[in-house]
């Protein structure tokens, strides 16, 4: 069954810049996807449509059978809750502990402060962070912040984790380290769109690969046929 | 459930913003404590005033003095009328014997000249020169020159209503000067909130602008617009409770202290002032309610400018 379905989407910018053009797609429940291209090929712009941060000039999103683009403002919490997000620069608040920095995002919610525990635990486990529990951001490898980011991302349990270049800011090993945790959690069912420009990964991670170029796909490699190509 | 803990939450957010930007909420504080003193002093003056009025409402007759010619019959005749006249409260007939009985107990000198128009004891009417009078209260101050109209217009030929007088040039400078006291508190209590609500807008303008990374993560991981922004909304309400203090003790210990030196009165036992009890209550709840007030105000403005959502 389709996760994600994107039906003709434009997105021009007010100055004119078309970023995204014409692009038809669906991604499968529980499917890992990179989307990878050059900079200024509308990647980045084609994963804000998802979680609503930027909203498509024509064309329908469908993400878990709502459609994104016609979602009024003040609704949009209720697809965010939906969709994990994880970034380049992390986001953490650096006068929150891990911990905190994770249970914010099931504070907001209301839920009792046992369940929070339970659940800011299993994740922080999931990462490999459990014994950081009460240290700081600042105190952490980058490597370990993104893995706090992702934490916190998926704390929720959402049906979707939506990466923006999340090893932009890591060395190579450190980059393999996260986009294990990545695998891990997409094992347990959590449909994964990664952004990156990192094709090393790419092709080591044997996953579907979506190339875009000029706001178009350009090629979509199936599963495991995607093979980087040096210039 | 639920609720109640995200309604714990928000509070708990707004009281730690509060001290974290101490400086700039103790700015927000002051304002609030000065305007809300003003506002106590506005507030207990009018009430005063508006106290002090009704008692010279109660005072306040329009005598009209009928020709010496009058019959009782005639005179009651008028005093039916004027009894229908809105905003009359009660009327009064004294006729010439009546008066001239007065009058005579007043004084010793009345005495002797009234004596000449008694004949074996009993009063001669037409000797008498005096003229008969209606007295007439009114409901209210302002009703009071229409109701003297109207009473001038019950007989337009003077024939026998000759005189209407009720001391227009007091009445009308109490007025006045109660109106002009009135005005100027508003009007002073209206530009310190005003003032004093921007100054709210703008320590919860800095709040956000301080709280931006927090605030973009909230609306990453899906809180809702009113979870964003409550909390903001009960830091101006708290700023708003916590600037209301000092003007409360002021005013609760300070009215009861001002009226007990001037023994309830001020200048003449004509204007009393309120009994502090319950009176000082009241002054209070305003005091909270317009700091509260205020404060939620102020936070909104800001809000709603500068959390776009």
């Amino acid at each position: 069954m389709d996760l994600i379905r994107f039906q003709k989407v434009t997105k021009k910018y007010k100055n004119g810049v078309t970023a995204v053009n014409d692009i038809s797609l669906s991604i499968e429940k529980g499917d890992f996807v990179f989307v990878i291209g050059s900079t200024g090929c509308g990647k980045s712009t084609l994963i804000k449509m998802l979680y609503r941060e930027e909203r498509p000039t024509s064309g329908k999103i469908i993400v878990g059978g709502i459609d994104v683009a016609k979602l009024k403002n003040w609704r949009v919490f209720k697809i965010r809750r939906k969709i994990g997000v994880v970034f380049q620069d992390f986001k953490l608040l650096s006068k929150l502990t891990v911990y905190e920095n994770v249970a914010f995002a099931l504070e907001i919610f209301g839920l009792p402060k046992s369940q929070i525990y339970n659940r800011v635990m299993k994740v922080l486990d999931l990462v490999g962070l459990k014994s950081k529990a009460k240290q700081y951001p600042t105190q952490l490898s980058g490597g370990e912040q993104q893995r706090v980011a992702i934490a916190r991302a998926i704390v929720n349990e959402p049906k979707l984790l939506i990466c923006d270049e999340p090893t932009g800011n890591l060395d190579e090993d450190t980059s393999m380290e996260i986009m294990n945790v990545l695998d891990e959690i997409n094992k347990l069912g959590t449909t994964i769109i990664m952004v990156t420009h990192d094709t090393e990964i790419v092709e080591k991670m044997k996953k579907r690969v979506i190339l875009l170029d000029s706001g178009r796909i350009l090629k979509d490699y199936e599963k495991g046929t995607y093979v980087h190509e040096s210039n | 459930m639920k609720a109640i803990r995200i309604f714990g939450r928000n509070i708990r957010d707004a009281f730690k913003s509060v001290f974290r930007n101490f400086s700039l909420s103790f700015a927000s504080i002051s304002c609030i404590t000065i305007t809300l003193l003003v506002v106590s002093i506005a507030v207990i003056l009018s009430y005063n005033v508006n106290n002090f009025t009704k008692l010279v409402e109660k005072d306040v007759t329009i005598v009209t003095f009928l020709d010496t010619k009058t019959t009782d019959e005639v005179a009651n005749e008028y005093l039916e009328k004027i009894k229908f006249i809105d905003g009359v409260e009660s009327v009064e007939y004294k006729s010439k014997i009546e008066i001239a009985e007065e009058m005579m107990e007043s004084s010793e000198e009345y005495n002797n000249i009234m004596s000449e128009w008694k004949k074996d004891g009993e009063w001669i009417r037409d000797e008498i020169p005096l003229q008969p009078t209606l007295q007439v209260k009114a409901a209210s101050l302002t009703k009071i020159d229409g109701i003297a109209d109207q009473i001038r217009k019950l007989d337009e030929e003077k024939e026998t209503i000759k005189v209407v007088q009720y001391g227009e040039d007091m009445v009308k400078q109490l007025i006045s000067l109660f109106d002009i006291v009135r005005k100027i508190s508003i009007g002073m209590v209206v530009a310190l909130i005003l003032v004093t609500a921007f100054l709210i807008s703008n320590t919860i303008k800095i709040t956000i602008f301080s709280r931006k990374k927090e605030i973009e993560i909230m609306r990453l991981v899906g809180a809702s617009n009113l979870n964003i922004k409550i909390p903001f909304i009960f830091e101006g309400l708290f700023l708003g409770i916590l600037g209301s203090i000092i003007p409360i003790i002021i005013t609760t210990y300070g009215y009861v202290a001002i009226f007990k030196n001037f023994d309830g009165q001020l200048f003449s036992p004509f204007i009393r002032l309120i009994a502090p009890e319950p009176f000082i209550y009241l002054v209070s709840g305003i005091l909270l309610l317009i700091g509260m007030v205020v404060g939620m105000f102020g936070s909104l403005v800001a809000v709603r400018k500068h959390l776009k959502i």
